[in-house]
């Protein structure tokens, strides 16, 4: 019997969900009370049950913590698992990214604010920075979106360990295609509708870029203002938003089975940032992008909650999972059609990751 | 000759000072800052180091430390001085919701 294991990260700590059927739920926590939890990684490569957790106490800092038992004891690294090199002159503020690598099952990369790659090779125990990217001649000119400025995704290339993107807000999405040591802007296609010109080479606030697992050269992007895909590896970027209620939101996931599924949680706008219609929906397409479908079965009406861009993930049997700023988890295991209640009465959910484990 | 200084932890860092609510300094008289002070508490212990200061080396935003009851912001931050015998407390700031 295998069980599904939920981790919740909150504004006040993380909590995890477990169930065998997906069905009913037990909730464990709070661990790391009064925390704010805004990333973490289940890392099952080769068997490993290993929890990685970016955590960060508005009084003492961030740092990211590791267990290998699901959260009944934790390892900090003393020296420091993320460290800015001293000529940076920069200090971490916030880790928004954990990212086990496919390729090498000691690698896990990792997205911090300010600005920065980081790549561990011992597990996520200590990182380095990657230079290539945080020497970039752009850097300077990257943003700050509403919660910082920050690199909140990070896809390897599951076809090529020497091809990678990432995406920041602001800033937009960066390609490599030589493992990190250079870099450069994709946004082709992406509209800025906050520049006075709205088609720059760099500098749009990309919230979230999923990629299709079935075929990896197709991805998603959830724009701040636009949805996009890209059929090329992130080259270019052609909007899909026809059809949806609105095109701003946080995050989009994608099924790791069914080619062409793809989830949206809509925002109403910029500046309203709550469901369109006070409902709280999800978008699926099953054909990637050319036409959507509003899904609300089982989530609540009125609602004037928001989910955040980390705040949504799938698990590997095709569960879609979501969590809200007034802290409710929910699931669907039907593509979508309806959901269910995880947890709820937490704090405001910051990131949800999810592990089918033996 | 050397400065004997001490530093009060507050309870949630006690767990990375061994259990400790306070730290006996001693610094020599010509290195006797605030900066010296935290170097030398936290020198042997690297997570309650990280908790104080960022890898920069400032204080961070949500800590403060005070040297016999005055608040070294208010001061000159980690250059104040520390005489001897001197009370240094670390604290969290009141924040958070």
């Amino acid at each position: 019997m295998t069980q599904t294991v939920v981790g919740i990260g909150t504004r006040k700590g993380l909590w995890l969900a477990r169930s065998e059927d997906r069905r009913t739920w037990s909730i464990e926590g709070p661990q790391l009370l009064m925390r704010e939890v805004p990333s973490l990684a289940f890392d099952t490569r080769e068997g490993r049950q290993r929890l990685l957790v970016g955590m960060r106490s508005e009084h003492w800092g961030p740092t990211v913590m590791a267990s290998d038992d699901l959260g009944q004891t934790w390892d900090e690294t003393p020296e420091g698992a993320i460290r800015f090199p001293e000529d940076t002159g920069a200090a971490l503020a916030r880790v928004w990214q954990l990212v086990p690598d496919p390729h090498d099952a000691e690698v896990v990369w990792a997205g911090s604010e300010p600005q920065a790659l980081w790549r561990s090779a011992d597990r996520g125990r200590t990182f380095e920075m990657v230079r290539g990217l945080w020497d970039h001649p752009h850097r300077e000119q990257w943003g700050e979106g509403a919660g910082g400025g920050a690199i909140h995704t990070i896809l390897p290339d599951p076809q090529s360990a020497d091809s990678m993107l990432v995406a920041m807000s602001t800033g937009g999405v960066y390609r490599s295609q030589d493992a990190g040591r250079s870099w450069t802007a994709s946004n082709k296609g992406i509209k800025a509708s906050f520049f006075p010109d709205p088609w720059p080479e760099f500098g749009q606030c990309v919230h979230k870029v999923a990629r299709d697992p079935q075929t990896p050269a197709r991805l998603y992007a959830q724009n701040h203002h636009g949805v996009y895909r890209s059929d090329d590896n992130g080259e270019t970027w052609t909007s899909i938003a026809d059809g949806l209620p609105t095109d701003f939101g946080f995050t989009v996931q994608t099924h790791p089975h069914e080619a062409d599924t793809v989830w949206l949680v809509p925002v109403k706008a910029d500046g309203e940032r709550i469901p369109p219609g006070a409902t709280l929906q999800v978008q699926r397409s099953t054909d990637a992008g050319a036409t959507w479908q509003t899904m609300t079965t089982g989530l609540p009406h009125p609602s004037y909650t928001c989910v955040l861009r980390d705040a949504a993930c799938v698990d590997d049997q095709g569960g879609l999972y979501f969590g809200t700023r007034n802290g409710e988890v929910y699931v669907s295991t039907d593509n979508g059609e309806s959901f269910t209640v995880v947890a709820q009465q937490l704090p405001d959910v910051l990131c949800v990751r999810a592990a089918v484990l033996p | 000759m050397s400065v004997a200084v001490r530093v009060i932890l507050p309870g949630v860092l006690r767990e990375f000072a061994d259990g400790a609510t306070e730290l006996a300094v001693d610094l020599p008289p010509e290195s006797c800052l605030v900066r010296d002070v935290l170097d030398a508490a936290t020198s042997d212990r690297p997570l309650l180091g990280a908790r104080v200061r960022d890898e920069t080396g400032a204080l961070r935003r949500h800590v403060n430390v005070f040297v016999d009851g005055r608040d070294v912001r208010f001061g000159e931050g980690q250059e104040t001085p520390v005489a001897p015998g001197a009370v240094v407390h670390i604290l969290p700031s009141v924040s958070g919701g």
